[in-house]
């Protein structure tokens, strides 16, 4: 089984955790090949969260931009309100398998988590999510969600109390209580397999867009976009077009304040090769091998690391990552608000940023698909904040 | 015969256990750090465990992650711990030093360079905490060229059969973790300690060392009648994060571990 990309991935984890890896390779990769395990998730997917999502041709904007053509993998229509609920019914589904009763999740802007605490209603099971304190603050509406969900919330204050803090402490309840404890990762990073297996459970994104790009317009597209925090949208979406060596590939990172600032979260594009939450990966890290804080305006790209197969196509560049700062990406959100009437999260505004930021520059028929992997409604206090910050500096 | 060959076999031969402590480098900070691990060193310890700080450390408990973080603050770094390696090193010769992190803080600095520098300052080896055996090769490659010792971990979650793999490639001694979980305090150690570990001693063909968990010296000499090695960290830690004076702190801890030293014999 290959468990790097690469020089990328792999399993850097204490030692009492690599039974437990073993044991859920060996469950999922049995799960993969089960017609009646597929049949559950595909019949979760379609009626309970809603899919397949729509790609719709955003027409206003792109008139309004004048040049290539933007559609968006809506995303921000499945239940919970983001992609994230694709990957944590495939997990929940496992964790059935395994016999488990109880879910532990880490989340940053707290969407994960509110679909970890979804699953875990929905069969049944116990449910933890850790999150960071500084999230907390900035996501107060998604912890009323998770707890009305039957979830509890550990507050994690150590560190830089965000997400890779909360990873970290998922980590250490997963190493003392795997017995009856199945831990639902978020993204594509961790150790293998969950690269893997969150790739494989997001890849109904890119299935259906190449698909539904082909029907609509009859050939595919020119390029995909995506926001990059861990990378599981990303993935997704760049699985249905992989193979087509034709379709441009871009994954956008968090460039906060700006890259020269050195407050972002740009792993790819600011990183160096390093070690985080059991996998190698491109980290933000400072010269002594510490990983350094980051920076975002969206909670959910706040992440010093990402997966791992991403740092493999950045380096054989079979896909290209990109920045957006924080700045950009609310004018794009409020953008999108005004020509479409979606609100899009601020993590998706990234990747519609770019969209925009590129557009105009291009031809009339040239076709870019942005996945719009959630809608913004959780975001409103933190434009409201960033507004505020802009206009005290201003002044 | 090396060094912590050399250590093991001259505890056995007067019938007693090594005793390895974990020290967080840079807590409350490099100098003071420096002055705890001579404490251990007068008290009896065998090894020091070399405790360099990492601003993520997933395997560890409470204890070590507050001190680490005080260290971090503090200005810790790789690089100072190696030097205050080699100064220790070279008034300690009999005394066995691991190097003791986690992987980013290592692959940081550069492997290769890292295996040279404690060849030349007297270190014996290395452990990673979050390097299992499936990734071992890039960091054994070169202690093997610079002929450092890779300590390995096994854990209750380790089949047998799968420790007897981890313990075949071993040199130096194997570090048996005796819970499931991260490092700190228990109340109580669990029941099948004993037994698990004479099932490793039984199939290891290096010294195994036992760790994780204890807190007294009641517990450490119940592990030193049935491991070759007892590792204590975060209980010395303890006393040094507990509120008061450094000296009367420092003095605290230096007086856990000569109970200890004093609790690793296996004579009635
Ligand atoms: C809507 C949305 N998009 C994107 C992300 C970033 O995660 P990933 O890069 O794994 O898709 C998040 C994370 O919380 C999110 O909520």
């Amino acid at each position: 089984m290959k468990t790097h990309y690469g020089i990328y991935g792999g399993q850097y984890v204490a030692e009492t955790l690599m039974p437990i890896l073993h044991e859920l390779e060996k469950e999922y990769l049995a799960a993969r090949e089960d017609p009646a395990f597929q049949e559950e998730f595909r019949s979760l997917l379609k009626n309970y969260v809603g899919r397949e999502s729509p790609l719709y041709y955003a027409r206003r904007l792109s008139e309004h931009l004048g040049g290539s053509r933007i559609y968006l993998k809506r995303e921000d229509l499945n239940h919970t309100g983001a992609h994230k609920i694709n990957n944590t019914i495939g997990q929940a589904l496992l964790a059935k398998r395994m016999g488990k009763t109880r879910l532990i999740a880490e989340t940053g802007a707290g969407m994960h988590g509110v679909a970890t605490a979804t699953v875990a209603a929905l069969f049944g099971f116990e449910c933890e999510v850790f999150m960071g304190t500084t999230d907390i603050d900035r996501q107060a509406v998604n912890v009323e969600r998770m707890q009305t969900l039957g979830a509890s919330v550990r507050p994690v204050s150590e560190g830089s109390a965000t997400l890779k803090d909360a990873m970290n402490e998922a980590l250490r309840d997963w190493t003392a209580r795997s017995a009856d404890t199945f831990y639902v990762i978020g993204t594509v990073a961790g150790p293998h397999p969950y690269p893997l297996l969150v790739k494989d459970f997001q890849s109904v994104i890119g299935e259906e867009a190449r698909r539904q790009c082909l029907e609509q317009t009859g050939r595919l597209p020119d390029e995909v976009v995506a926001c990059v925090g861990g990378g599981s949208n990303a993935m997704g979406i760049f699985a249905g077009f992989l193979e087509d060596s034709d379709v441009a590939l871009t994954g956008v990172e968090a460039g906060g304040a700006g890259i020269a600032t050195g407050k972002h979260a740009a792993s790819i594009t600011g990183g160096r090769v390093g070690v985080l939450h059991g996998s190698k990966t491109y980290l933000l890290q400072d010269d002594n091998g510490q990983v350094l804080e980051t920076h975002s305006v969206s909670a959910g790209l706040d992440y010093p690391g990402v997966g791992p197969e991403h740092c493999f196509l950045a380096d054989s560049r079979r896909a290209r990552y990109v920045t957006v700062d924080d700045e950009e990406a609310v004018d794009a959100f409020a953008m999108l608000a005004r020509f479409e009437g979606i609100i899009p999260a601020l993590e998706s505004s990234h990747a519609l940023a770019y969209a925009i930021r590129t557009a105009p520059a291009q031809s009339r028929d040239r076709i870019v698909v942005v996945n719009l992997s959630g809608r913004g409604d959780k975001d409103m206090d933190s434009i409201r904040r960033f507004r505020k910050q802009q206009a005290a500096s201003a002044k | 015969m090396d060094k912590i060959q050399k250590i093991f076999a001259s505890c056995a031969t007067v019938d007693r256990a090594a005793l390895v402590i974990f020290c967080s480098c840079g807590y409350p900070d490099m100098d003071s750090s420096e002055q705890i691990i001579e404490d251990a060193i007068a008290a009896g310890a065998d090894i020091i465990e070399l405790g360099v700080p990492f601003s993520d450390p997933m395997a560890d408990g409470a204890a070590i992650r507050q001190a680490s973080e005080v260290a971090l603050r503090q200005g810790a770094t790789l690089k100072g711990v190696l030097a205050m390696a080699e100064r220790l090193s070279k008034r300690h010769p009999d005394t066995g030093f691991i190097l003791f992190s986690y992987m980013n803080v290592m692959l940081n600095y550069g492997l290769d360079a890292l295996c040279n520098e404690l060849r030349r300052i007297g270190v014996d080896g290395i452990l990673a905490v979050d390097l299992p055996f499936e990734e071992r090769a890039e960091l054994a490659d070169p202690c093997r060229s610079a002929g450092l010792h890779l300590i390995p971990l096994v854990s209750p979650m380790t089949s047998l059969e799968r420790a007897a793999m981890i313990m075949g490639e071993a040199t130096g001694f194997v570090y048996s973790v005796n819970i499931c979980g991260i490092t700190g305090v228990r109340e109580k150690l669990p029941p099948e300690v004993a037994e698990r570990l004479a099932s490793l001693k039984e199939r290891s063909p290096v010294p195994v060392a036992a760790g994780f968990g204890i807190a007294d010296g009641a517990s450490a000499k119940a592990i030193a009648r049935v491991a070759d090695g007892v590792v204590v960290g975060s209980a010395v830690i303890n006393k040094l994060l507990a509120p008061g004076e450094l000296e009367t702190r420092r003095r605290d801890a230096s007086e856990l571990v000569r109970t200890l030293a004093g609790s690793m014999s296996r004579h009635a």
